[in-house]
């Protein structure tokens, strides 16, 4: 069926809160507003205030409770109205969901799922657009997804939710109203899986979230090109921690050519750690030097033309893939 | 007033006082390292308070954790062995003297961000309210911990939520160095701070064990019960310095004021009541000074003879798989 990235992420929902009692929803306006962008739309009338938990304006507080919630046997899912606030809960995410495991000696264990979207979206300034997956995913004890279509959002985040470990399951604005196939029924997706979403001969385009569309879009308009046709393979990471860097080897290996696309900044970013992952397990493969595309090291700005500036977009990743053909 | 049951009040208070003890000197002996902070002169509240709990109740803490995981029943070979970083030690080696934790028993953890570990405590508390248990939860901090957000935060949100909660301010007058009034607005009377979210909130003298027990059991009771957060502001001290890195008096409090509070050394206290109420003898408390000091003997023994940690280990309980 035909569903948006929103509709998919609530059937998701959905169907885990219908699974397992253990499962709870928790964050601004989640209940009766029905979600900041309406990701929760009908939870509350379905399941109720116990199972939808509306909170007041402090992530420090309610992720830190969730996290208390988690150890006590309850497996929540707390939905950041946008992940520029998981910095304000950052010390509840990195010093106690990813540590308690590990500082008990496998005593104790923290299954939850932080959600909500990040990146950039239409002109929300420097606080409310950013790119934040690179700062959770260098903590070891966090897993770190991102998926781009509806079709992983669903299967992503019901792994999400079984899964027991602190999940960071970052979405996009951009992406809530945006189309894709969905399985009917019930299906998940392993969180680790990177997966090709187009085959290509000529050079490979790693692009995880909203810049797999750009990546794809691009790759099209590339193969379109009558007098300088190039082949690209898109692979979608999906999951950035734990990266499944074999599927992304192998198409590297294939092509010897390789394209990262990232909206986060430049300077240690998601990027640059694929690059050099790349580089230890297929440095002899490679023709050319790896080139990233990447946000600007600028806070965001928000005047238009400043913000498109600071943005990867498809012009920039068919540029950069030309620069890598040689 | 019932023999056994105050001389068991006093056998805990000793065993925890004499395994600080030890443990400053292990740490002189560099067989235990990092940061160590000692409960001595506290040992009132933790005793006092869980001898007020069941067993299947949630306790968590701050990094001065020692006395509060002994006093939950866990085993001292397990507690010190982990100080001394051995793969026998209740988390493997991987804790140490700040992140003790014995989930069997339900000692959820010491925690050493200040303030960071109230939100888990109100968690622990929401975790037993969804699933329409009876447990409490009892979370121990000092007071250097009420200004900071997460501790406001979680005022409100167990307030709002009427979460089976305790909040046990352990209020020993000194944030590391900073004393209590130049750090707290409202430094004269800080259960104030969670009386302004609806919170019912005493005071106790917390070198008083018995005084502490008994309201605990008023508190644990009410809350249990009638599931709301509770507030104790327990007036204690501690005769050491704030870790193994300062004096015991150290630059911000003075010999005189240390000597003075040694006075009232809850032990002391209690030994007091006992003799006043001829419930026991010098003779007891010598036999219980004997008994600790082979607890505490073959606590060091056995930490000293485990093995540390195999590197293979480095990697295990990161994620569970």
């Amino acid at each position: 069926m035909l569903v948006t990235y929103r509709e998919a992420l609530n059937q998701a929902m959905r169907e885990e809160l219908r699974r397992d009692e253990r499962v709870f929803l928790i964050g601004e306006e989640v209940g009766y507003y029905q979600g900041a962008f309406k990701v929760s739309k009908g939870f509350v009338e379905e399941f109720g205030p116990r199972r939808v938990w509306d909170t007041p304006i402090t992530e420090a507080g309610f992720t830190g409770l969730a996290i208390g919630a988690a150890m006590g046997g309850l497996h929540p899912i707390v939905e950041l109205m946008t992940f520029n606030f998981a910095i304000l809960a950052m010390d509840q995410i990195v010093n106690n969901a990813a540590k308690i495991r590990y500082m008990s000696g496998g005593q104790l264990s923290v299954p939850i799922v932080v959600r909500g979207p990040g990146s950039a979206a239409h002109q929300l300034a420097a606080q409310h657009s950013q790119s934040l997956e690179a700062w959770f995913s260098h903590v070891p004890g966090l897993k770190v997804i991102a998926p781009a279509t509806p079709r992983d959002a669903k299967g992503l985040l019901k792994s999400a939710i079984r899964d027991q470990n602190p999940v960071m399951f970052i979405e996009a604005q951009l992406l809530y109203a945006t189309k894709g196939e969905v399985p009917e029924g019930e299906y998940t997706i392993p969180i680790g899986q990177a997966e090709v979403k187009r085959q290509g001969r000529d050079v490979t385009i790693v692009a995880y979230s909203k810049m797999l569309l750009l990546a794809l879009e691009a790759a099209e308009e590339l193969a379109r090109d009558r007098d300088h046709r190039i082949d690209a393979e898109v692979v979608d990471p999906r999951t950035l921690k734990p990266l499944d860097l074999d599927t992304i080897v192998s198409s590297v290996k294939k092509t010897g050519r390789l394209v990262i696309v990232e909206e986060g900044w430049r300077f240690a970013g998601m990027g640059a750690q694929i690059a050099e992952s790349v580089y230890r397990e297929a440095f002899d493969f490679l023709d050319a030097p790896i080139v990233r595309v990447t946000g600007e090291d600028v806070p965001m700005p928000y005047s238009r033309p400043l913000e498109d500036a600071a943005i990867p977009d498809q012009a920039r990743v068919r540029a950069a893939v030309r620069q890598v053909m040689g | 007033m019932d023999r056994e049951d105050l001389l068991s009040l006093y056998r805990q208070m000793l065993l925890i006082r004499r395994f600080e003890e030890k443990s400053a000197e292990m740490y002189a002996l560099a067989k235990i390292a990092g940061f160590l902070h000692l409960y001595i002169g506290e040992e009132a509240v933790a005793v006092g308070a869980i001898a007020a709990l069941r067993p299947d109740d949630y306790v968590i803490s701050a990094y001065r954790d020692h006395g509060h995981c002994l006093a939950k029943g866990s085993d001292p070979n397990r507690v010190m062995a982990e100080l001394f970083g051995k793969a026998t030690g209740l988390c493997k080696g991987k804790g140490g003297s700040m992140h003790l934790v014995d989930e069997p028993r339900r000692f959820m953890g010491g925690y050493a961000i200040v303030g960071g570990h109230l939100p888990l405590a109100v968690g622990l508390a929401f975790a037993i309210q969804y699933q329409k248990h009876d447990q409490v939860a009892l979370c121990f901090f000092g007071e250097g911990a009420l200004p900071s957000g997460h501790a406001h935060e979680a005022f409100n949100l167990a307030a709002l939520w009427k979460l089976p909660v305790i909040f046990l301010c352990e209020n020993n007058r000194y944030a590391m160095g900073t004393p209590i009034e130049r750090g707290i607005a409202v430094f004269h009377n800080v259960a104030e701070m969670a009386r302004s979210y609806g919170i019912e909130a005493v005071q106790v003298d917390g070198m008083d064990v018995l005084a502490v027990r008994a309201l605990l059991r008023d508190v644990v009771a009410r809350v249990r019960t009638s599931p709301a957060p509770y507030f104790v502001e327990a007036r204690t001290y501690r005769f050491m310095g704030h870790s193994m890195a300062d004096p015991a008096h150290g630059h911000y409090r003075t010999r005189d004021e240390v000597e003075e509070e040694r006075k009232r050394d809850p032990l002391l206290l209690l030994r007091q009541t006992l003799v006043k109420e001829g419930l026991a003898s010098d003779a007891d408390f010598k036999r219980l000074e004997k008994e600790i000091g082979g607890v505490v003997a073959e606590a060091i023994r056995f930490a000293d003879e485990s093995p540390f940690p195999d590197p293979g280990a480095l990697y295990e309980d990161v994620y569970v798989e």
